[in-house]
């Protein structure tokens, strides 16, 4: 009976996991989605705590113990994470996402760490080799090991690459070769292991050395990539850590896990293509291609920022500017979110709206380091959704428009995407901002972006620079306008 | 092949099968109504969902005999860091969505 209700509850989560991530799809229902798929994670907890039931090796059916164990360990999971994701800063988002996905990777890696010794006295037992398949259930507790292990490692470097603990964007000589060769052996030697190609005295060395291989893959897979490209990587990572999940309920036949880790597997796969397609890249551009190689990019930079002139301009200019203007279009970017300044755009928003002109919000795919960032921090600021407008509606506009405030963007707006074939960036989309009447491009100093190469939209005739930090400077704005 | 073969015509193996090819094609028809905006808290619900391995740590824990010290720190440390990914997962999704819920409230103010 107790199986029964335990099959009825895993069966409710998965539709909770379904029916949620759908909610999520629209604005109006996300909310309520997410705590739909938080129910339905709940329930498939408790019930697999108190009605998950198993043959011991007397033959009895008995349910789990340990409940103080494990209790505790939820709890001591549960305020730390409660912790941390109220009190992280919407600018750290992504790599919150990122650490939380490690962990997910780790569970599922440590899961198949468990489970492999008992693994190795089944597929000697006969008894139990006539109604298991002893090479399937090895290639599940591998696959488990190996994909949870590099979705924990490369989640790792990926959180402390944005989180700033490691700035460089680290290239070995070679490192397309190695990672190439890193991969084949880790798949090859799984591929041993599950087979039972190896000496079963040697099976336990031969796994640990697969755990250190896949999670050294992790690590150098994510290092090289950097550049706009590290939504995408968390993205990738997200749903190794679905698959993981997916081996863990092949293992254990657990419904609940299954859909679960295929949901994520699928939907963080093909997230990770709109994400890819958003940036006119292939998603094997992102992994083994060339992006922002540091030094030479940089090095170039520097020489055209030493000889190029531009213009500056002043808070109170730009005041009297935006004041006397009929359409302003805005485009934010990361160094806005990390100024903080959310607040304060939208402070000046309602300001010019309140004198008539018409403002709205040019939204990149990528802007800021994920998709959706942006949207997620002017909305923190009570921005109207209306006002919010994606790249393709608007790039039409900025004709029409007197002035563009580039508030801390600097790759998603350079038009050697659009003129320089020779630009690691060409090909992805822009936002046409010299189109319109005056540009304005605030930024704290003349530096490159994200993508590490020099921007020629700061030295046009139509540009005005800004420099300040975002916060500051839109401060200044406000209180001028406030004046006039 | 003979593996195979054997593989599939165990009933219980290919019903696992049509469950893996029908959530792979629902959860790619989810996303790709996803509008843009949405990405980021999207991203961050689904790592809240695959935290779902923490089902197997349990599992594990519940398992262990007292003394297999191995198998019940390991599983502790699952146990903890597959909560971390839940509630940590769900939780910030909440933040980034609360905000979207907020703003229609107090822009007609």
């Amino acid at each position: 009976m107790s199986d029964f209700t335990l099959e009825i509850s895993y069966l409710i989560a998965s539709i909770c996991y379904i029916l949620g991530l759908k909610m999520m799809a629209g604005p109006k229902t996300a909310r309520n989605g997410n705590l739909l798929a938080a129910f339905g994670m709940t329930l498939a907890i408790f019930t697999t705590i108190y009605l998950y039931q198993y043959e011991n090796d007397e033959k009895e059916i008995i349910g789990l113990s340990n409940h103080i164990w494990i209790f505790s360990g939820i709890a001591v999971g549960a305020i730390i994470g409660w912790v941390a994701a109220v009190k992280v800063q919407m600018t750290a988002m992504p790599q919150m996402v990122s650490l939380f996905n490690g962990m997910g990777g780790a569970c599922a890696a440590l899961i198949a760490l468990v489970e492999f010794p008992k693994a190795l006295i089944h597929i000697q037992d006969p008894i139990w080799l006539e109604d298991h398949n002893a090479i399937l259930y090895m290639s599940t507790i591998l696959c488990g090991l190996v994909i949870g292990s590099t979705s924990f490692s490369g989640s790792m470097v990926a959180y402390l690459k944005l989180n700033g603990n490691l700035k460089k964007d680290i290239r070995l000589p070679f490192y397309n070769i190695i990672n190439t060769l890193l991969i084949f052996g880790v798949v090859g030697l799984t591929i041993c292991l599950a087979g039972n190609h190896i000496p079963t005295e040697n099976f336990e060395t031969w796994t640990y050395i697969l755990l250190a291989g896949a999670s050294l893959y992790g690590i150098l897979f994510v290092l090289p990539i950097g550049g706009a490209d590290m939504p995408v990587v968390i993205s990738l990572l997200n749903s190794f850590t679905g698959m993981a999940a997916m081996f863990g309920g092949f293992m254990y036949d657990n419904m609940a896990m299954l859909t679960g880790g295929i949901l994520v597997g699928s939907a963080g796969t093909i997230l990770t293509v709109v994400m890819c397609k958003a940036m006119n890249r292939s998603l094997t551009n992102v992994i083994f291609g060339a992006f922002g190689t540091g030094g030479k990019a940089v090095s170039a930079s520097s020489n055209g920022a030493a000889q190029k002139s531009y213009k500056e301009t002043n808070a109170s200019d730009l005041a009297v500017l935006l004041n006397y203007s009929q359409k302003v279009i805005i485009v934010p970017g990361y160094g806005l979110a990390v100024a903080q300044a959310q607040h304060v755009v939208h402070e000046m928003e309602e300001l010019l709206s309140e004198r008539d002109v018409e403002v709205k919000y040019a939204i990149h795919p990528v802007a800021g380091r994920m998709p959706g960032h942006m949207n997620v921090l002017l909305a923190e600021s009570n921005v109207d959704y209306d006002k919010l407008v994606e790249m393709d509606d608007i790039n039409a506009e900025f004709s029409t428009c007197d002035v563009v405030m580039v508030l801390g963007a600097n790759d998603v707006v350079n038009p050697a995407a659009k003129e320089d074939p020779s630009s690691p960036i060409y090909g992805m989309p822009i936002l046409n901002v010299e189109d319109a009447k005056t540009t304005i491009v605030n930024k704290r100093s003349m530096n490159v972006g994200y993508a590490g190469i020099d921007n020629d939209l700061f030295y046009r005739d139509k540009t005005n620079m800004l420099f300040g930090d975002a916060k500051k400077v839109l401060t200044e704005i406000v209180s001028e306008l406030k004046n006039l | 092949m003979k593996e195979i073969i054997e593989f599939f015509s165990n009933g219980g193996n290919m019903e696992m099968v049509y469950v893996i090819i029908l959530s792979i094609i629902l959860g790619v028809q989810i996303i790709e109504s996803v509008p843009a905006v949405l990405h980021t808290p999207l991203m961050s619900g689904a790592n809240a969902i695959h935290g779902v391995v923490i089902i197997g740590a349990i599992i594990i824990m519940g398992k262990a005999e007292a003394n297999n010290t191995p198998a019940l720190v390991l599983g502790f440390i699952a146990v903890v860091l597959g909560t971390l990914n839940v509630v940590g997962g769900f939780v910030v999704t909440d933040r980034m969505l609360e905000m979207f819920k907020k703003k229609p409230t107090k822009n007609k103010e």
